[in-house]
């Protein structure tokens, strides 16, 4: 009989939700009741939504437990592993059982997370037992020359998994045909996206994958030095890819003639960002790198050209890096199986907002929209209606509910006048409001320009300006107009990314949801009820106790009425700031 | 907006800090960076980390004994979101302000702290306990909305379980306050 092992998923997400507390009560039951079993660590599988996750193996199978907190450790440890009686209700998934939400891995292929949640990411042998490194030594083994390298990648059709979808391969030859005595290659884990969290997820899950992706790349391109340039944000990411790159180190797979390969060296080391926006933009990350305030530089030239220092540069972000060695070491044809003719393999995409099943999943591309939030993400919350997505962050924009069954590729995303950038998937609902959404996005944007392009920086501020008074109800006639004719021009005239894309979800919101718009400006009613300043409150009589909580916290008295009586709100003196509402423990207060 | 926020109301000028900091405590730190190419960002990170903040005389030391210069020094820590030029409390409470956090409601857990410390953000409570501060996404999306209070994250909160975390850890300063003395 084999010893029973348990592994807690120990993620960020894992870590918030209590998972901490979870892996420490194991080691306290199994101490105090002198219990023989094996505890182990690993990452997130990806199902946020069910974390803290336990997964336990013992000989008649693994068994994936999901809300494991605290509390319920004992009564796995008494049933499970004393009496070996398994609990169904907490199971997601095991050999004999499968609940609901296991519908979640359906039609997953994992390649980026392949190890992520099935390896500790802190073990060099696990990452090596799971074919780490093979890739690395099959070139080695087999004298594959660089042009070899740079032709699988070619082929493997892979592009850049960041935002701007750009062949990765191609970039590579670039930089490989650049000669210089010196080149960097850096690894671009600045995850901006707010609502997007697969880097980070790469990198705490299988840090070895990224590194392993960086040295395929020297290799290809002739590098001897690297950067990962990761955000400060991420203390967890950078803790577990320090213990990777000393692993990698002292096993001499970084140093001198690595892998023996003669003249083949490299060094890489982390840069923690000082947290900027505008640093996903590679030239704005390499003069970061260099020590400046992170403004983007005019190109050409271009980083293979002239990056860090100077010196041909190859940047490619964490996902993109993740891949490289499973497509070296599986070949370019089997990544190339998956996906559409020109998005090739397979793309991770990050659920949140109002989606049942939050989490991350990685699906070829050319799966629809529809499939992922319905199929993986098990619909929308609470039974509401599904509105709209927002894809690609602050550079992308709103898919509406009727353009659902659009495929998830590059240019199929883009044709909606969104971006796939690194993949977040903001799920909204009939309750959000877009307006809100866009004027949130340029909130973000506004305070993140670098203020290098004039347009970017002060047109970004009068579009927030102007859908700040539109969300207030102090929109007028002639906004809509404004504001497209200003996201126009600031498009057109800024030199990196960041404000090129910036308008974005003002245009994709204008595009599909003009009537929202038109409803906030003329009819001052926000349809979704969110934007405060546009409700009005009122007390629902029957429900009403008289307990005068909204009375005393109104700050500016509107609210009339004698204690135990029903109470009235002065709409002429309210000035909607909402508090009524969540003060009232007897739902009286209604919104219309 | 971006540099209004990291700029103290009023730059803290050394003479109203009572204690000049121990200066001494970044020598290793520039020992280290000294002779490196792009030191200026790690050097401030260091020294923020041995302050919680870049205090005024950290930023002259710098500049005496790097040759960094002092207006490439400061353009740099104002223009990343990351450096503090006024020391912040004990406990700094980052509100996620990240998409998927907006869409889950969190600006009324922000207000509700807020209105609970008596602070704006960015700002730090007069008994020096906690500053709060709204950031762009923790990483943890799918547990939103989530805010982080030193290394710890909590996730999935609604204003009363955030301002029951805040309380909690107030309560404790308090007690060991009241040991202390
Ligand atoms: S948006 Fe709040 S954690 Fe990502």
């Amino acid at each position: 009989m084999n010893k029973t092992t348990v592994i807690v998923g120990l993620g960020s997400c894992g870590l918030a939700a209590g998972a901490g507390k979870t892996y420490d009560e194991f080691h306290r039951i199994r101490q105090a009741d002198k219990l023989d079993f094996e505890i182990k660590k690993t990452s997130c599988v990806g199902m946020c939504f069910r974390e803290p996750l336990v997964e336990i193996i013992d000989d008649t199978g693994k068994y994936l437990y999901g809300s494991v907190d605290v509390k319920r450790v004992d009564e796995i440890i008494e049933k499970h592993i004393k009496n070996f009686s398994p609990i169904p209700e907490y199971i997601i998934e095991s050999e004999k059982y499968k609940s609901e939400d296991a519908s979640f891995f359906d039609g997953q292929v994992k390649i980026t997370l392949r190890n992520c949640g099935h390896i500790d990411p802190e073990s060099i042998e696990e990452y090596e037992s799971r074919g780490g490194y093979e890739a690395m030594r099959k070139i080695s083994n087999t004298n594959m020359s660089y042009e070899k390298v740079i032709q699988s990648v070619l082929d493997s059709g892979i592009r850049g998994r960041g935002g701007g979808g750009f062949p990765a391969g191609m970039k590579w030859k670039f930089a490989r045909n650049n000669n210089s005595d010196k080149k960097y290659v850096i690894c671009n884990a600045d995850e901006g996206d707010p609502g997007a969290f697969m880097d980070r997820s790469i990198l705490e899950g299988d840090p070895h994958s990224v590194i392993e992706g960086m040295m395929i790349c020297a290799y290809a391109i002739g590098a001897s030095e690297g950067y990962i340039y990761c955000r400060a944000e991420y203390p967890l990411a950078i803790k577990r890819l320090n213990i990777a790159l000393d692993q990698a180190r002292k096993k001499g797979y970084l140093g001198q003639n690595i892998f023996g390969i003669p003249n083949f060296n490299l060094e890489i080391q982390i840069k923690e960002g000082a947290g900027a926006f505008v640093c996903g933009e590679e030239t704005a990350l390499i003069a970061s790198i260099e020590g400046e305030r992170g403004m983007p530089r005019r190109r050409p030239p271009f980083p293979a050209e002239s990056g860090l220092w100077k010196h041909p540069t190859n940047i490619n972000n964490v996902e993109t890096l993740a891949n490289i060695p499973w497509i070296i070491y599986n070949g370019p044809q089997e990544f190339a199986k998956y996906g559409t003719e020109k998005s090739k393999g397979t793309k991770v995409f990050a659920l949140t907002g109002k989606i049942k099943h939050g989490g991350l999943v990685e699906v070829p591309m050319g799966i629809t929209i529809k499939d992922i939030i319905y199929k993986l993400g098990g619909g929308i919350t609470g039974g509401k209606k599904f509105k709209a997505v927002q894809l690609g962050g602050p550079s992308g924009g709103c898919i509406p509910e009727y353009l659902s069954h659009t495929i998830v590729d590059y240019d199929s995303v883009n044709a909606t006048g969104a971006i796939m950038g690194s993949g977040g998937m903001v799920v909204m609902d009939e309750t959000t409001c877009v307006v809100d959404v866009a004027r949130f996005f340029l909130d973000f944007t506004q305070k993140e320009s670098c203020g290098k392009c004039t347009f970017c920086r002060i047109g970004t501020k009068r579009m927030l300006e102007i859908l700040t008074r539109i969300t207030e109800g102090e929109g007028k006639q002639g906004d809509i107009e404004l504001l497209e004719e200003i996201a126009h021009t600031i498009k057109d005239s800024s030199l990196c990314g960041l404000g090129q894309t910036a308008p974005n979800p003002v245009l994709t919101t204008i595009k599909y949801f003009r009537d929202e718009y038109e409803a906030h400006i003329r009819d001052h009613k926000c349809p979704a009820l969110s934007c405060k300043k546009l409700l009005t409150y009122e007390v629902i009589a029957e429900n009403c106790t008289g307990c005068m909580a909204c009375a005393k916290g109104c700050p500016v008295n509107a609210i009339e009425g004698e204690k135990k009586q029903v109470h009235h709100i002065l709409q002429d003196v309210c000035i909607q700031c909402g508090v009524c509402f969540t003060k009232c423990k007897f739902k009286a207060i209604r919104l219309s | 907006m971006r540099i209004k926020r990291i700029i103290p109301e009023k730059i803290v000028d050394s003479a109203s800090v009572s204690e000049i900091p121990d200066l001494t405590l970044m020598d290793p730190l520039i020992e280290k960076y000294k002779t490196r190419k792009g030191n200026l960002i790690p050097l401030l990170q260091g020294t923020q980390e041995i302050y919680g903040y870049i205090p005024h005389e950290a930023f002259l030391k710098l500049n005496r004994e790097t040759g960094l210069k002092l207006n490439e020094m400061y353009g740099v820590a104002t223009f990343y979101a990351q450096f503090r030029l006024s020391p912040a409390g004990k406990h700094i409470i980052k509100m996620c302000h990240g998409t998927a956090c907006h869409v889950q409601g969190v600006t009324a857990i922000t207000d509700e702290i807020s209105d609970l410390l008596n602070v704006k953000d960015g700002e730090t409570t007069e008994d020096k306990v906690f500053t709060l501060e709204t950031v762009a996404c923790l990483g943890c999306c799918s547990l939103a909305p989530v805010m982080m209070i030193g290394e710890e994250t909590h996730g999935k909160l609604t204003p009363k379980e955030a301002s029951k975390i805040v309380k909690e850890i107030r309560r404790n300063e308090k007690f060991t306050e009241n040991v202390k003395s």
